[in-house]
């Protein structure tokens, strides 16, 4: 019984439905396109449940540290944090004046942003330490980084064309490296869209 | 102690010393603000001339696809571009693809209430959070009232006022995506490809470099890119409000743009002295 419920109906699902969104792409018939805003609509449903069981897991998973003295105090904060703004949010609502809105502002924001905010640091070591001069291609990689540093402060607004060059550096060469690495991916998208349809790739069923 | 001797030291100081330079650095420019000057970059204007000359009452999806570890760079943008269209008396209809993005979009309204004293569902619509991602994008070019029954605030989409004429993205001048993540590579796939809706990104100066592609297939007519595009929109607005006689100017992204400009020329100056260091070593091997 398990492996029909666990690997043979989601692969016969995953097949069927496949085929059908792929031939409905194609087809514009009333009848298309009424299976495609069922589906719109199925899949947002789908998408608010997975909040259900993240919710479920974040729970069992901070339960469970709880027992666990080296851990315990920080999933305690989690859960109680995860609950207190959740009662908030339920019992005072969410508006502009709420006091989730005010939590949100004067703590979620600060604290996310610092935490992002250290980049800075770090990345002033490391360019300090690890960009050197080492050949031709360290050397071409430099000079860009400079142009494209200075020419994203505002003092580069003295420089006269340093904007345009900027944007020719980014629109030039920085994008046909990029257009390169998305065709690559795009192309293995497509591959593994199809094994995964036709039932070849089962690793997300466990293999 | 010869000049050798003391580059090669310095390429070698604690990185405590580096972390001290970088916060002085960054410090003293919030304190003491220099203003260094605006000039629009090419990408920046191509969106600010887009919103600047869409005719009254078109509308402008603005979606809030950021959350708060991405906000100094991202939020002032949605902040300036809800003033902006609020201002050209486009409706902005602001929603968000992730669930922190609703609480900073809600902020961004709230402060075009206070400055501009726009009224909510007349001058602007909030519709808040929808799960589903790329399906959520879909689903706005087939009925946008059929994806959002409620707005944020619990008021039904049919009984919006400002909402009445809107279907689809037939209606929509424009899709501004603001994000720290792929996102806006999401609208064009899906808003733009399928459904042919003008998109704009603005995203992170780190993650500027992935959309270019983009700019350049059409698929996104501007891309507002880092501090520099915020604090850029954030004076463009400025002048606007100067014009209309609003003296509520915001300065927030000017004044952390000052302050990075001089985090960023420290950090050229460490990896020139750094350099120096390591030509000086090697030379002596």
């Amino acid at each position: 019984m398990r492996p029909l419920l666990e690997k043979k109906i989601p692969l016969a699902l995953v097949f069927i439905i496949g085929i059908i969104m792929t031939l409905q792409y194609f087809v514009p018939h009333p009848i298309s396109q009424t299976i495609y805003d069922n589906s719109l609509m199925w899949n947002r449903a789908i998408a608010s449940m997975a909040y259900i069981m993240a919710v479920v897991s974040f729970l069992r998973f901070h339960s469970r540290r709880l027992k666990d003295k080296n851990y315990a105090p920080y999933s305690l904060v989690a859960i109680l944090s995860f609950a207190a703004m959740a009662l908030i949010g339920f019992i005072g609502g969410t508006g502009s004046d709420s006091l989730f809105q005010k939590m949100y502002n004067n703590m979620m924001v600060p604290l996310q942003a610092t935490t992002f905010s250290l980049l800075a640091f770090y990345m002033s070591s490391a360019a300090y330490r690890a960009f050197r001069i080492r050949g031709v291609e360290a050397t071409v990689l430099m000079i860009t980084a400079f142009i494209i540093i200075f020419g994203t402060t505002t003092i580069g607004n003295y420089v006269p064309k340093m904007n345009e060059i900027v944007e020719w550096i980014m629109a030039v060469p920085n994008l046909a490296s990029k257009r390169g690495i998305m065709i690559g991916v795009g192309l293995g998208v497509v591959a593994t869209s199809i094994k995964i349809i036709l039932g070849i790739e089962r690793n997300w069923v466990g293999g | 102690m010869s000049v050798r001797d003391f580059f090669i030291k310095l390429s070698k100081i604690d990185r405590k010393y580096i972390y001290l330079v970088i916060l002085i650095g960054l410090i003293i420019p919030l304190i003491f603000p220099p203003r260094f000057p605006q000039k629009m970059s090419p990408q920046v204007k191509r969106v600010f001339e887009y919103i600047d000359t869409l005719p009254k009452g078109s509308y402008v999806i603005l979606s809030a696809d950021y959350d708060p570890s991405v906000a100094p760079e991202v939020h002032p943008m949605y902040k300036a571009v809800v003033k902006h269209c609020i201002l050209r008396g486009v409706i902005p209809i602001g929603m968000t693809l992730g669930v922190q993005g609703a609480g900073l979009a809600l902020d961004a309204f709230t402060e075009a209430e206070r400055v501009l004293e726009a009224r909510r569902d007349t001058d602007y619509v909030f519709l808040g959070y929808q799960a589903g991602g790329a399906v959520v994008i879909l689903g706005l070019g087939e009925d946008i009232k059929s994806v959002y029954k409620t707005d944020y605030f619990g008021t039904k989409t049919t009984d919006i006022y400002a909402l009445k004429p809107v279907k689809n993205y037939r209606d929509i001048a424009l899709v501004i995506s603001f994000s720290g993540s792929a996102l806006p590579a999401t609208w064009a796939v899906y808003a733009y490809t399928k459904y042919g809706v003008k998109v704009a990104a603005a995203v992170t100066g780190v993650s500027a470099g992935d959309f270019y592609p983009y700019i350049q297939a059409g698929q996104f007519i501007g891309m507002l890119a880092g501090m520099k595009a915020a604090a850029e929109y954030e004076d463009a607005v400025n002048r606007i409000l100067k014009e209309k006689g609003i003296g509520k100017f915001s300065t927030s992204a000017i004044r952390m743009m000052d302050a990075n400009s001089i985090g960023q020329l420290l950090i050229i100056l460490f990896i020139i002295i750094g350099n120096i260091g390591y030509f000086l070593s090697r030379r002596r091997k």
